[in-house]
């Protein structure tokens, strides 16, 4: 039996107010094998790991437990204090006795049993455990990011500044995200484009960056630090190198049916398009579903006129697969469909908009050329209302039960937006509440009732009647309890953001996960908010949550900073808990092979000398680089020959006989 | 249920403390309960978990050895089916365990006290669910003697 020694923390009194701790260590020391027990406030602590660490010297100890929070909290921490004290990292067991007994039960009888319990379990386990090295791997030092809006436009940036190559993957044909089609930001209300555009040159022009618009990912297999991406590359249809960019195919094709993308349909574009005159690259794509050539195979002027002779109606998706040490995922969200809102009338008035569609309608570079007219006579209202959290905290089916985040600050920036060039134009908001936490964005919401004389009303809007060419808007003053009728010229809905329709489909690829809503989700929602569960993929801006442009950058900087620190590392440790076969045991059937999600197991031939008679026989290999550490194949191995470090099959039903006390 | 059956099951609830093992897999459901804790979502402590990499790990083995050693119910946590860390590991959970469930019913295990659960690491309130609703049924069905080995006595 190995010299076990097991440290009990209190974690203040989050273990210690439902868990009888003197208890406690009086049922361990009684455990076979232990020759140690002591407890402390917090063994996390430095002085708590001087405990573990001087334990270890003094008692000689084999084998150290900790009976603490749960081991995806702090497994790493003790066993980095194991190692410091001369003790193999893969000897320290965790017993879970905060998340998994303290947080969960009331009664302290019980809860005090069930810790002793799960001790005694990690007990079990412990004594079998035995030393495992890690081994080396290399890492390929280059770095992905998927999406390329200001996330992903900043993450690149960082990651190429310190010297790394990136990929970007940007699914439309110019990255730029939503940022590119917003007119002005708050908190500063300067202009949008001004500060991204120059951002996005620089990717485009930065010897470290290689970009990919018009692309997707297929597939994703490997692991941290060797991942192995396919991407698919879009037909373009246009040349990316010959292209020139001059526009000319742009202004004379025939085709005009189809509506833009990027100005929100409130615009139409031809069937080859740029999405923007500030597009990166700024590169033509066609639209094959509304062109004419690929359609009737008559036209082909864009290809006629093209001086470059950069139309290729020819081209054909393209598959690239290449490595990668690190991805960040940044696809930002959407916000949400309003066709299950009828009362609001937004898919049968035209002076009816989404708050994005009001972005494109002030913008200078917008369909009005910045002109504000309503969209169904060119004319400039006069009375404009907006209708804050249309589907943000909203239980029901039909919308989201969080809140957005942005919209208050970008409804009174668009409120602002508006009185600043047309006083004289009335201006409502209905809100339910106003939340605008953040640096200088309470004074700036202030400003526009204070300054700017925007009407805020608390309370929802019940219904919009179109009456003529007004929009009569019924709402409630909950303040004063009176029902209002506003006979407004325009109304603005500031839809609730959500996540890309597609996330679910992405987080598979990359078998990381998304959480109730289809939002990525981070390792720790504190303290590891732009890593994922999978070592190695990053979260970066609005896919994870939520976020105003501020925050995108902090975090897509804090990606960065992650994909730089682990790039910057020759070689990672591999996890050693991989699975072994025994030879003697193994008859060759190689039923493991074949559920192995890794091809990391082969068939193997065995020479064996049997008084003199040489014999061949085949055994399966585990080739350990490759594993994972999942364990399936240990199940399916009828004669029990494979096992799993660090989860034997002794190991468990030791836990399982232990519980079973 | 009638009422008489209630007060049953009422009264032998006080002398029988079930013990059910969990095994959950470290990606998703291990997480899960992670989080139960962190909201502080109570379940009963007849609850005990196991941390295993992968649902895949778990071998029937280790399922009938719990039922030997006198626990009441075994249910084994993974990821949901296209979830998983591993790509496919729950997929065989999946498989082996419908069949594996036949056969503890065909020697008299109830279908309650064995499950297969997916719950994800975001779902901290499911977990605690999934577990009291397992106690509730368990405490019904009172304990499971058909596979216990008749030497090993549980101190309770
Ligand atoms: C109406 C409105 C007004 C706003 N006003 C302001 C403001 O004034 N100030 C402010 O700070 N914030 C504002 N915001 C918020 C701002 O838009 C976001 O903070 C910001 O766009 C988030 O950046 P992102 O890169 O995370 O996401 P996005 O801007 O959504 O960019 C994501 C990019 O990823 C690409 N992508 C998506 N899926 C894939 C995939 N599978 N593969 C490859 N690429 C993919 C997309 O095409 C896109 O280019 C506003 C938002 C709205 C809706």
């Amino acid at each position: 039996m190995p010299r076990i020694g097991a440290f009990v923390c209190w974690c203040g009194t989050n273990i210690a107010g439902t868990v009888d701790i003197e208890q406690v260590v009086q049922a361990v020391s009684e455990m076979s094998g232990i020759v140690y027990v002591k407890d402390y406030q917090y063994m996390c602590s430095e002085v708590g790991q001087n405990l573990v660490k001087t334990a270890i010297k003094e008692w000689q100890l084999e084998r150290v437990i900790i009976a603490s929070c749960s081991p995806r909290m702090h497994e790493n921490t003790f066993r980095k204090a194991a190692k410091a004290a001369g003790l193999n990292p893969y000897l320290v067991e965790v017993a879970n006795i905060r998340e998994h007994c303290s947080w969960v039960h009331k009664n302290k009888e019980e809860a005090t049993k069930k810790a002793i319990a799960l001790i005694r379990a990690a007990v079990a386990k412990a004594s079998l455990n035995t030393e495992l090295i890690a081994k080396e791997i290399d890492v390929e030092n280059r770095a992905l990011v998927i999406g390329g809006g200001i996330a992903g436009i900043q993450t690149a940036l960082d990651i190429a500044e310190a010297g790394y190559q990136v990929d970007v993957i940007e699914k439309s044909p110019s990255i730029g995200g939503k940022m590119a089609q917003i007119d002005k930001t708050f908190p500063t209300l300067d202009c949008s484009a001004c500060i991204l555009t120059p951002k996005m040159v620089d990717v485009a022009s930065h010897p470290n960056i290689n970009l990919y618009t018009y692309s997707e990912i297929e597939s994703v297999n490997g692991f941290v630090g060797n991942f192995e991406v396919t991407i698919k590359q879009k037909a373009r249809s246009v040349n990316l190198e010959k292209c020139t960019g001059c526009g000319i195919c742009t202004e004379k094709c025939p085709s005009r049916k189809s509506k833009s993308e990027f100005d929100e349909g409130l615009r139409t574009r031809g069937a080859i398009y740029t999405p923007f005159p500030q597009a990166v690259p700024n590169v033509p794509v066609i639209d094959r579903e509304h062109c004419l050539k690929f359609n009737t195979g008559k036209c082909g002027i864009c290809e006629k006129l093209c001086p470059a002779g950069a139309i290729e109606f020819g081209q054909e998706d393209v598959l690239v697969t290449k490595k990668y040490g690190a991805v960040v995922v940044a696809t930002g969200f959407d916000i949400i469909d309003l066709d299950k809102f009828g009362e609001y009338q937004y898919q049968n008035h035209p002076d009816v908009l989404t708050s994005l569609e009001f972005e494109r309608l002030t913008n200078a570079a917008g369909p009005t050329a910045g002109k504000f007219i309503r969209p169904s006579n060119n004319k400039r209202p006069e009375k404009v209302v907006f209708i804050q959290c249309v589907g943000s905290r909203d239980v029901s089916s039909r919308g989201k039960s969080y809140c957005s985040k942005i919209c208050c600050m970008y409804t009174a920036k668009q409120a602002m937006l508006i009185k600043d060039k047309y006083p004289d134009i009335e201006v409502y908001v209905f809100y339910i509440d106003v939340r605008t936490p953040g640096k200088n964005f309470d004074e700036f919401q202030r400003r526009a009732v204070e300054e700017y004389g925007v009407n805020y009303i608390k309370g929802m809007v019940g219904k919009i009647f179109p009456a003529g060419d007004k929009l009569i808007v019924h709402g409630v003053d909950s303040f004063t309890g009176d029902t209002l009728k506003i006979e407004a010229d325009m109304v603005v809905l500031a839809a609730a953001a959500q996540a890309k329709p597609d996330a679910e489909v992405l987080g598979r690829k990359l078998a990381i996960s998304t959480d109730t809503n289809n939002f990525f989700t981070e390792a720790h929602p504190k303290l590891r908010p732009v890593e994922t569960h999978s070592a190695g993929i990053y979260l970066a801006g609005a896919c994870q949550g939520p976020k105003d442009i501020p925050e995108t950058v902090a975090q897509a900087g804090a990606a960065a900073a992650k994909v730089i620190g682990l790039l910057s590392k020759r070689k990672l440790v591999s996890n050693p808990c991989v699975s072994v076969v025994n030879e003697d045991l193994c008859n060759g059937c190689l039923s493991c092979l074949k559920i192995c999600p890794y091809d990391a197991i082969a068939a193997k031939e065995l020479a064996t000398n049997n008084h003199g008679i040489t014999s061949k026989r085949i055994v399966a290999k585990v080739n350990e680089a490759l594993c994972q550490g999942c364990g399936g194949c240990t199940v399916a191995c009828r004669p029990g020959a494979i096992d799993l470090k660090g989860f034997t099959n002794k190991q468990i039903t030791a836990e399982v006989d232990a519980l079973c006390h | 249920m009638s009422l008489k059956l209630e007060e049953k099951a009422i009264s032998s609830k006080q002398q029988f403390e079930p013990l059910i093992v969990a095994f959950c897999c470290n990606w998703c459901s291990y997480a899960g309960a992670d989080l139960a804790g962190t909201s502080r979502l109570n379940y009963p402590a007849n609850i005990k978990i196991i941390k295993v990499p992968c649902s895949c790990r778990v071998s029937p083995n280790f399922v009938l050895r719990a039922f030997q050693r006198g626990a009441d119910g075994v249910i084994i946590a993974g990821c949901h089916p296209g979830d998983c860390h591993y790509s496919t590991g729950n997929y065989f959970t999946r498989r082996r365990f419908t069949l594996f469930a036949n056969l503890l019913e065909y020697v008299g295990i109830e279908r309650e006290k064995f499950k297969i659960e997916w719950i994800s690491a975001a779902e901290g309130n499911k977990f605690a669910t999934v577990m009291n609703e397992m106690l509730d049924s368990i405490n019904k069905l009172g304990p499971s003697r058909k596979l216990r080995d008749g030497r090993w006595i549980r101190q309770q």
